[in-house]
């Protein structure tokens, strides 16, 4: 337990008077794929952005490694949403990636053409490498989510933070960039993943967090994504419940 | 040197410094922010004014800066207390103003400041008020600290491209990174302040707006690439100033309004001709698309 | 001091700008719920050379015409606005900013022309720039009451729809309203208030009318129909109180007092205002943080979700 990759103890985050976040705590173990599920409001984003400092956290702790935030930044690699960014800039794809390794590069330094080789490299991990200088208006949505997660690539982090990566893209990136996750998982890294399809989390995950406000469950997907904890997050009301864990059961079996 | 020749050379200081800055105040969506700023920065002309009773260099850019950073100081914290942004610059801008308008009406009085100046701008004026400076000689005092002024801002953009480019477009994977956003924020705003407060004497308080603004916004509609969105927009600030110059001496008016006017020729045409975003380029486009569609199915 | 009161030339004038300020409280509300806060800032700006065209092509100063000429040039920005965003990716933020300083320009291109020509320098156009309440005759005092008098009535008529408008523009449609008649009518309102307001406050400083007391109101009220009566109160004792001030001193321009006064109301609201104001603010932050605290002791922190 000690050596967690995080440990988040206590935490809660709040957008003016409502408490998106409350008494949070959990801990990762390095080389693990977790998907953070919950409903709409859920305190999802929050609480990735609370643990990335880009947003205050009211009462809390949360470290990396043993290590807070500020230090250990440059290990850390944070995917936003896809809507968080205005893809009208006057940019290419290449250069987006590029953008990755600009906390390496360093003041005053221009990126080397080694730098721009590296970016490339993980444009072509994506199956991106034809569209390195389209401009990145001009991209498909999935093809701009494989730009954001080249650009993680890039910054060859050990932890990786993922908001909705698969939110609205299409099959053949989803399937890329779940390849890519479970390569990272492979090499040892810690990947958290905003995910809003419960279809798909016992295929993809191998451990899951359910939230909602505070965390519900938390474990091994096996043991953990069970039809009464999907009640307990969701509030029961959602059909999807009923169809859903039946194939649930079915899968643990 | 002649006297139009030295206000071509200050009109067209004003163009780069204002080209340069504006694509940066576009892409992160603060145009209006300037807007703002160079009204608020009268009230830091002012101040100093009043502080040290000369209109001269050092003082008036601070007083300048200071306002500036005020001015985006208070939006800033109006819009975290969920002040709607725009409402939060109404607000600050207008008050910093009146109370700088008021001051001069009040205290200064018309002798020495006149805000009908400050707004309007008089670069007819500027080829007069000359100081010696070593090794370039005589020059106008305006032009001088134009001259600095566009150094600076070119330092700061060349410097630190890469950090400008990522804090424009991703916020927060800049900040993650280690980029310092929240400083590079209030750099960029004391930039705009000094650009904001050198061109004062030549196009004033309103019309530097235009050219902070639409050189930089015709750029966008010329190119997707940054480095030439900065230098087609400093060659379109620059053009702006020339023809808004010689505009005013065909028609014998304002220097200044003609230069903003000048600036919105050359976004209209942009606007229409532009072979990447113009209107035309656009129509043509869709009608091409409509008509192969038709053409497959048929 | 009061002797200025005592003249019936002040009183008018005084009454003029209180209701102005009531118009453009209760129009300003409206275009912070559309958050078009500084629409009304470029669309003033780009009244100018309106002002200044008609005021060239009849040769006299007529408020009625001028605003007439205001309208139609504060009209062509807002539609050059909605067209260069809605067909390039420009946003409004940078189509604002242009058409505030190219208008306006072109305003100063054609003021310099008029001031130039025989009677121009009479003509008190520069008044415009700043507002010079003082300067208006019992003709231009008439036209302002009855047109702000006007946007009043068409606000608190329309109460129910403005307010199905703002906050529920779909539901709206749905029960018959049409919305494009609103928009226009916003529209008339909006520039309408923005015109009579700039002979008094000046096209510079009339958007802060139409800002300030609108969220000042805010901190006082959640209701819309609260926050519409207290933007009204805001303005107008805004407008009523810098005129007096300005007049006190000779040639003091009106706006200035009028925005530096409206905005001591903002600040008295940020501060003391019941609903979220600072000082509310800070205790709530303080009894959260506090209860936050006592649940987390309560609750026992126990590594409840881990593994």
């Amino acid at each position: 337990m000690k050596d967690a990759a995080i440990h988040v103890e206590n935490v809660s985050a709040s957008y003016r008077k409502n408490t998106v976040l409350e008494g949070v705590t959990f801990q990762v173990q390095p080389g693990s794929l977790t998907g953070i599920v919950g409903p709409n409001g859920a305190g999802k984003s929050t609480l990735l952005k609370t643990m990335l400092c880009l947003h205050p956290a009211l009462t809390g702790s949360v470290t990396f490694f043993n290590q807070p935030f500020k230090k250990i930044k440059k290990r850390i690699g944070y995917v936003p949403q896809r809507g968080s960014v205005d893809w009208d800039f006057p940019t290419n794809a290449l250069d987006v990636v590029t953008m990755g390794l600009y906390g390496q590069i360093g003041w005053l330094k221009r990126p080397s053409k080694e730098h721009k080789q590296r970016a490339w490299e993980a444009l072509k991990k994506m199956g991106m490498e034809e569209f390195a200088n389209r401009q990145i208006s001009q991209l498909s949505g999935g093809q701009q989510q494989r730009v954001f997660l080249a650009r993680a690539l890039v910054q060859d982090a050990d932890i990786y933070f993922m908001d909705e990566p698969l939110a609205g893209v299409d099959a053949a990136t989803e399937q890329a960039i779940m390849t890519i996750l479970k390569e990272l998982k492979m090499k040892g890294k810690t990947v958290m993943v905003v995910h809003h399809d419960l279809q798909t989390v016992t295929d993809y995950f191998d451990h899951v967090l359910f939230l909602n406000g505070k965390v519900i469950a938390h474990g091994n997907t096996n043991h953990v994504f069970t039809k009464e904890n999907l009640a307990k997050t969701y509030g029961g009301s959602i059909q999807w419940v009923k169809e859903g864990s039946q194939h649930v059961v079915h899968s643990i079996e | 040197m002649t006297y139009s020749a030295w206000i071509i050379i200050t009109a067209s200081l004003v163009g780069l410094s204002c080209g340069f800055i504006g694509v940066f105040l576009i892409l992160r969506k603060m145009a209006m922010m300037a807007d703002a700023i160079s009204h608020t920065v009268l009230l830091g002309i002012v101040l100093a004014f009043l502080i040290t009773e000369k209109l001269s260099g050092a003082p008036m850019l601070i007083g300048a800066i200071i306002a500036g950073l005020l001015t985006a100081f208070l939006v800033q914290w109006l819009h975290s207390l969920d002040i709607q942004l725009h409402a939060s610059m109404g607000i600050v801008f207008t008050t910093l103003f009146a109370i700088g308008v008021i001051l001069i009406a009040t205290s200064v009085g018309n002798a020495h400041l006149d805000v009908q100046h400050a707004l309007m701008g008089e670069i007819t004026f500027i080829p007069w008020n000359t100081i010696t400076l070593p090794l370039i000689g005589q020059i106008p005092q305006a032009t001088a600290l134009l001259g600095a002024t566009l150094f600076v801002v070119l330092f700061f953009i060349v410097a630190f491209y890469k950090e400008w480019k990522i804090t424009s477009f991703d916020p927060a994977l800049a900040a993650s990174l280690g980029i310092p956003v929240l400083l590079m924020h209030y750099l960029f705003m004391g930039l705009v302040s000094i650009t904001t407060v050198a061109s004062f004497d030549a196009v004033g308080a309103i019309m530097v707006v235009a050219m902070l603004i639409t050189p930089a916004a015709s750029a966008y509609l010329w190119t997707d690439r940054l480095s030439y969105m900065l230098i087609l927009s400093g060659g379109f600030g620059v053009i702006s100033a020339i023809a808004g110059y010689f505009i005013a001496a065909w028609i014998d008016t304002s220097i200044s309004g003609s230069m903003a006017f000048a600036s919105g020729l050359l976004f209209i045409v942009s606007f229409l001709c532009s072979p990447l975003h113009g209107l035309l380029s656009t129509y043509r486009r869709s009608r091409h698309r409509k008509l192969s569609s038709h053409t497959e199915k048929a | 001091m009061w002797s200025i009161l005592l003249s019936s030339n002040t009183q008018w004038v005084l009454a003029s700008t209180i209701i102005l300020g009531i118009a453009a409280g209760l129009v300003g509300s409206i275009a912070y719920w559309k958050k078009q806060s500084l629409m009304s800032d470029a669309l003033a700006h780009a009244s100018l050379p309106g002002v200044v065209i008609s005021f060239l092509l009849i040769g006299e100063k007529n408020l009625l015409i001028l605003i007439l000429g205001a309208a139609g040039s504060a009209l062509a920005g807002s539609l050059f606005i909605q067209w260069v965003q809605s067909s390039t990716r420009i946003t409004e933020d940078t189509a604002m900013g242009m058409v505030l300083s190219i208008f306006y320009g072109l305003g100063i291109m054609l003021l310099t022309i008029a001031n130039r020509t025989a009677g121009g320098n009479q003509s008190g156009l520069d008044s415009f720039i700043f507002g010079q309440a003082a300067s208006m005759v019992r003709f231009d005092v008439f036209t302002m009451l009855g047109l702000a008098c006007l946007v009043i009535l068409v606000v608190c008529l329309g109460f129910k729809e403005w307010k199905l408008y703002l906050f529920d523009a779909s539901f709206a449609k749905g029960t018959g309203l049409s919305l494009t008649f609103m928009n226009i009518l916003y529209t008339a309102v909006l520039v309408t208030t923005i015109v009579i307001g700039i002979q008094a406050v000046g096209v510079i400083l009339i958007a802060a009318l139409l800002i300030i007391p609108a969220v000042s109101a805010r901190y006082w009220t959640h209701s819309f129909r609260w926050m519409l009566v207290l933007a009204a109160v805001f303005g107008g004792a805004s407008g009523g109180i810098g005129t007096f001030i300005s007049a006190l001193g000779s040639g003091w321009p009106t706006g200035p007092f009028i925005v530096v006064t409206a905005a001591s109301f903002f600040t008295i609201s940020l501060i003391f205002g019941k609903e979220r104001g600072i000082l509310v603010r800070y205790i709530q932050y303080k009894l959260h943080q506090k209860e936050v605290h006592v649940r987390k002791v309560n609750t026992h922190p126990e590594a409840k979700g881990a593994k």
